[in-house]
């Protein structure tokens, strides 16, 4: 799963950008070269470092499909001067990459489990490997439902995927806005209202979800009402993360490094930190 | 085809309610459909009523002034549309209209207030079961303002 | 455990000697010597170098030299200098890069540090440099900087004679005897006439090295003597660490009101991060000439007191002074026992003596410690 790295974990390596495509608004879809003939392997979850040249580093979550290492695939809301620069890159030119890095999704220890897969805004990106994977190998798991919500119906990423998971008989997919216009005949409401209507045996069911922090308490709250285990459930956090390896301190989360004990943890480990504030 | 009152009962609403209860309270329902795009309740309308989906979906909107509707909450099977008719004046606070074709049980509000009113374990039971949803809303309320996934400040 | 056989005796010409000894190794040789109204660690060349005869008064917010009355080399404590800055250094160049057109390089920096030989390194030093290598070789991954900085080094040692008015090694159990981690490990004698320095190898490289200089095998006088001023400064103390189970004791007080009542005081100057041997955190930077045709990388030690530390997109997770101290010392005292098996914190107290308002670390615990003992009364 993990790459064998190279002498200085801190060295980017030049890729070149294959194909950028716009998503929603502010929002992009960058494919990267892996940066090595034998791809770069991956785990659903984890996260590259991506640099541009002069500006600076930031971590991004791969949300393309590990089965294809050969493609690095990140999506990126263009919200920060490295964020910005990186979705206006085009075709041909070349950033820095460090990777694959943390801990990504229990997909292997969820097989016989039913899955649900909970989503918010830009987390859902994170999340697309892992559904890859589970329906890659569909016959392993139980039901599985993906809930996602976001801002409105024009900030739905992933649209044309999403219809056809819809249109699948073997995934229950679930897509909501918190407000919409009256030409929106789909679900309204905050995520967290489609977790009574999704089908899953509580007592055997693995849940991951990503999205703001806020959402998340929300969603455990949900899922916990719903009877799933603490240990159960899978959150992908979001700290300061520079280095990537655990020595620049930045990403503590308690006595965590989100950065290589996480990015996702289980709500056990984190229950205690979740709600406090500014941990 | 089902009776009014084994529809009442089964409705998870009043799942576990007392039957003696129950047959109170079907003296105020009645089966009702409306088809995609018919108004169940417009805001400012004495809200008279209450509605428990039984199929079919329900979208609760705002109008705003100069824009199309808002749509802030859509509702679907098993779930309660009208929370107003608890409350004086009993006014209805926003639209809802049907955007599928929706089966309900309405029930005459005024009638369960009067039989709440009369028969306080009967209204303590009806409240037990409208204050989780009451809660609920407030809660997914909470999150919309936060507007958790716009854009960072 | 050594036995009385492998203790050598040396003479400050002994000392003097070892100095070039071991620039003859090859070895820059990194020594205590006073800087601006301070002892510190820089290159020095010979005993003459040392802060000989100096001594440091140190209590919470304070720190300065007086005079000894006798010629001794490492008669003080501890400065604001520790031998991080040789292993962990403050700013470090890690890469550059080209552009040209669509094209990047990336262009590894020369690191080639200097193998350096540490004169004067304290128990709680040693202790803090091993901190640091669970830090930095312990895990997963490996910083090549440190290792490399790291492997070369001859690490001399020395008991203390004194405690600072801040120190704690002893309730840390860090100090003030050296363990391990040395090649050699000298006590400094000068009462009783005549100075001498009682000698301890740790290694084989540091015995070849004591076999280079003039030595004699100790006398038990002077083995006792010795043991007699590591036992005299372990009962003076100027601080002392609450004797309770300090990490679980944060873990449950993480919103005690002492937090608020210290966030008062603290400044967030960031001191006590930048004095403290075990602290690791950095940052990087990175910069571009005006032509837009290279760029570099910069590593810098950061501090968990700037509101940027934990900075996510839209503001700081810890934007509150309360939440950045509290993250100190309970990564300190606390969760740095999660994360590496140790506890943060060596006892030496530098982060006493350079707060600005002399906030105390021990007298934080001890507040919180005996809050709840109050608590527990009521």
């Amino acid at each position: 799963m993990c790459l064998p790295m190279q002498s200085d974990p801190m060295q980017p390596v030049p890729v070149r950008v294959l194909t950028r495509r716009r998503e929603v608004a502010d929002t992009w879809t960058l494919e990267l070269e892996p940066g090595d003939a034998a791809g770069r392997p991956f785990a659903p979850g984890q996260f590259n470092m991506l640099y541009v040249f002069g500006v600076g580093e930031i971590p991004i979550s791969l949300s393309g499909d590990s089965a294809d290492p050969h493609r690095q695939v990140h999506t990126v809301r263009a919200v920060g001067p490295v964020s910005r620069a990186l979705a206006a890159l085009s075709p041909a030119a070349t950033v820095g990459l460090r990777g694959p890095f943390g801990q990504g999704w229990p997909v292997e220890a969820a097989a016989g489990a039913d899955v649900v897969l909970i989503a918010g805004g830009l987390g859902l990106a994170p999340l697309r490997p892992a559904l890859y994977y589970i329906l890659s190998r569909r016959a392993r798991y139980g039901r599985v439902a993906l809930l996602y919500g976001t801002r409105s119906p024009g900030d739905i990423l992933f649209r044309r995927e999403l219809e056809r998971w819809r249109r699948r008989l073997d995934l229950e997919a679930w897509v909501t806005v918190d407000y919409a216009g009256s030409d929106w005949v789909g679900c309204v409401g905050v995520v967290t209202n489609l977790v009574p209507s999704a089908s899953f045996d509580p007592a055997d069911t693995v849940a991951f979800v990503c999205g703001p922090e806020v959402m998340m308490r929300f969603a455990v709250a949900a899922l916990q009402k719903a009877g799933v285990d603490d240990a159960a459930i899978h959150l992908s956090m979001e700290r300061n993360m520079k280095c990537a390896i655990g020595h620049c301190g930045h990403c503590q989360f308690g006595p965590l490094f989100v950065c290589k004990d996480g990015p996702v943890l289980s709500f056990e480990r984190i229950r205690g930190l979740l709600s406090r504030k500014e941990i | 085809m089902k009776g009014i009152e084994q529809i009442v009962r089964e409705h998870p609403f009043f799942q576990g309610l007392d039957e003696a209860f129950c047959d109170l309270v079907c003296t105020c329902a009645r089966n009702v459909r409306f088809d995609s795009g018919e108004y169940l309740l417009h805001e400012g309308g004495l809200a008279d009523t209450l509605y428990l989906i039984r199929h079919g979906r329900v979208a609760l909107e705002i109008a705003v002034p100069g824009r199309s509707a808002v749509r802030f909450q859509t509702l679907g099977d098993d779930e309660l549309v009208g929370i107003s008719w608890l409350v004086p004046p009993y006014r209805w606070a926003y639209d809802a209209r049907a955007i599928e074709l929706t089966r309900a049980i309405v029930m005459d509000a005024g009638c369960l207030r009067n039989k709440c009113e009369s028969d306080h374990d009967l209204g303590y039971e009806v409240i037990k079961r409208l204050m989780p949803i009451l809660v609920g809303r407030l809660q997914a309320t909470r999150m919309q303002i936060l507007d958790v996934y716009g854009a960072p400040g | 455990m050594n036995t009385t056989s492998d203790l050598a005796l040396i003479t400050p010409d002994g000392v003097r000697r070892l100095i070039e000894v071991l620039t003859a190794r090859g070895y820059r040789v990194i020594g205590p010597t006073v800087r601006n109204g301070a002892i510190g660690y820089d290159a020095i060349d010979g005993i003459d170098d040392f802060p000989v005869g100096w001594t440091d008064e140190q209590d919470g917010g304070y720190y300065r030299l007086r005079r000894r009355d006798d010629a001794a080399f490492f008669g003080y404590a501890v400065g604001p200098h520790s031998w991080k800055r040789y292993l962990h250094p403050p700013q470090l160049r890690l890469w550059r890069a080209e552009r040209s057109g669509d094209d990047m390089r990336i262009i590894d920096e020369d690191d080639e540090p200097p193998r350096d030989a540490f004169i004067g390194v304290r128990a709680c030093e040693l202790n803090a440099i091993a901190i640091q290598d669970k830090v930095f070789l312990g895990g997963p991954y490996v910083d090549p900087h440190y290792r490399s900085r790291r492997e070369g080094i001859f690490v001399v040692a020395v008991n203390c004679a004194v405690a600072g008015g801040t120190c704690f090694c002893a309730s840390m159990g860090t100090g003030p005897r050296v363990g391990s981690g040395f090649d050699l490990a000298l006590t400094e004698i000068v009462h009783d006439g005549a100075h001498r320095f009682l000698v301890e190898c740790g290694t084989d490289v540091g015995a070849q090295v004591l076999t280079e200089l003039p030595h004699r095998p100790a006398p038990p006088s002077d083995i006792e003597a010795a043991r007699a001023i590591i036992e005299r400064t372990a009962q003076s103390m100027g601080r002392e660490m609450p004797a309770t189970d300090v990490p679980a004791l944060l873990r449950r007080n993480l919103e005690h009101s002492r937090w608020d009542n210290v966030a008062e005081r603290c400044l967030t100057c960031g001191n006590c991060t930048m004095v403290c041997p075990t602290c690791f955190c950095t940052s990087v930077e990175d910069e571009t000439d005006l032509s837009g045709a290279t760029a570099a990388r910069t590593r810098r030690w950061d501090s968990c007191f700037t509101m940027d530390f934990s900075y996510i997109h839209g503001g700081s997770v810890r934007s509150s002074t309360r939440a950045r101290y509290r993250q100190w010392m309970t990564h300190k005292l606390s969760t740095w026992v999660d994360q590496f098996g140790t506890s943060g914190c060596v006892g030496c107290g530098r982060c006493i003596s350079w707060c600005p308002v002399g906030i105390d670390i021990t007298e934080e615990v001890r507040a919180i410690h005996e809050g709840e003992c109050d608590g527990d009364d009521s």
